[in-house]
């Protein structure tokens, strides 16, 4: 694939569903209850059990990782800010910008976005393409 | 109030994660990766990787318990439940594999007070058995009201 600045990477939607937390809770090993117990995540003012900020930045490496057909070596480098808050059954959209090329480093701007709560900002990816 | 800075500077031991088959297809499966890689070990080799690979991303689990003791230390004086994971970042170099043993040093970067919120930033470097290096993190944990 020859990307140029600019061009957009394809987009990622997934929908998590009721279960997801717990399924990247144990596979994770974060087993903080405002991600896996709703009673508990309300008590403490959210408006139910969240997401792991990581489990979003998780789908963004894999929209990167997606130019590569996913091989694993590809990715270099990602550096992302947590912003909103990730909530199951709700879709999340993962686009990307290409910022630059160089050679067969390519760094791409990505965004993570659930309805109108943006989860993940200021992404960079490198890519080794 | 101003916030303790004492620990800026402070390393902790590192910690070692032994990379196995059945955590990387857990990891993979919760993120719904679908590449054989992750999964099958022949899959594996003609890519040409030691064993089955971690994705990219299976960072945290090797790295998070080397984090774990760092925020927790009552030197940092972290106030743990007003804690939101502001940021983070990772460099990768060796890709991981079943049968790794990563160790994973952790070091505390920064504590930063703006806009009434502490800023405390960790780095991780995670090497493997060989001694390689397989990824460096930076993790910004940002506390409110401090």
């Amino acid at each position: 694939m020859t990307l140029n600045p600019g061009d957009q990477i394809p987009e990622l939607r997934v929908t998590p569903d009721k279960y997801l937390p717990h399924r990247y809770a144990g596979a994770s090993g974060d087993f903080n209850p405002i991600h896996i117990d709703d009673e508990f995540a309300k008590a403490v003012g959210l408006p139910r059990n969240i997401l792991h900020g990581l489990y979003s930045m998780g789908l963004v490496a894999k929209a990167n990782a997606a130019l590569a057909d996913g091989n694993p070596r590809a990715l270099k480098r990602l550096s992302v800010q947590m912003r909103g808050m990730g909530v199951p059954e709700q879709e999340i959209v993962v686009t990307g910008t290409v910022k630059s090329v160089d050679g067969n480093r390519t760094v791409v701007d990505t965004v993570a976005a659930q309805g109108e709560t943006t989860l993940i900002k200021n992404a960079e990816a490198e890519l080794e393409l | 109030m101003a916030l303790k800075t004492d620990a800026v500077g402070k390393e902790w031991p590192g910690s070692t994660y032994q990379v196995g088959r059945e955590k990387i297809k857990e990891y993979a499966n919760a993120l719904g990766i679908e590449n054989p890689v992750h999964f099958d070990v022949e899959a594996a080799r003609a890519a040409g990787f030691r064993d089955v690979v971690a994705p990219p991303m299976f960072a945290v689990v090797y790295s998070s318990p080397a984090v774990a003791p760092a925020i927790l230390d009552p030197e940092v004086e972290l106030n743990f439940a007003a804690m939101v994971h502001g940021g983070q970042a990772f460099e990768w170099d060796e890709p991981a594999c079943s049968g790794d043993e990563i160790t994973t040093a952790t070091k505390c970067l920064s504590i930063e007070e703006k806009d009434g919120k502490g800023f405390y930033v960790f780095e991780t470097n995670s090497v493997n058995q060989d001694g390689a290096s397989v990824a460096r993190g930076t993790w910004t944990l940002i506390v409110r009201g401090v």
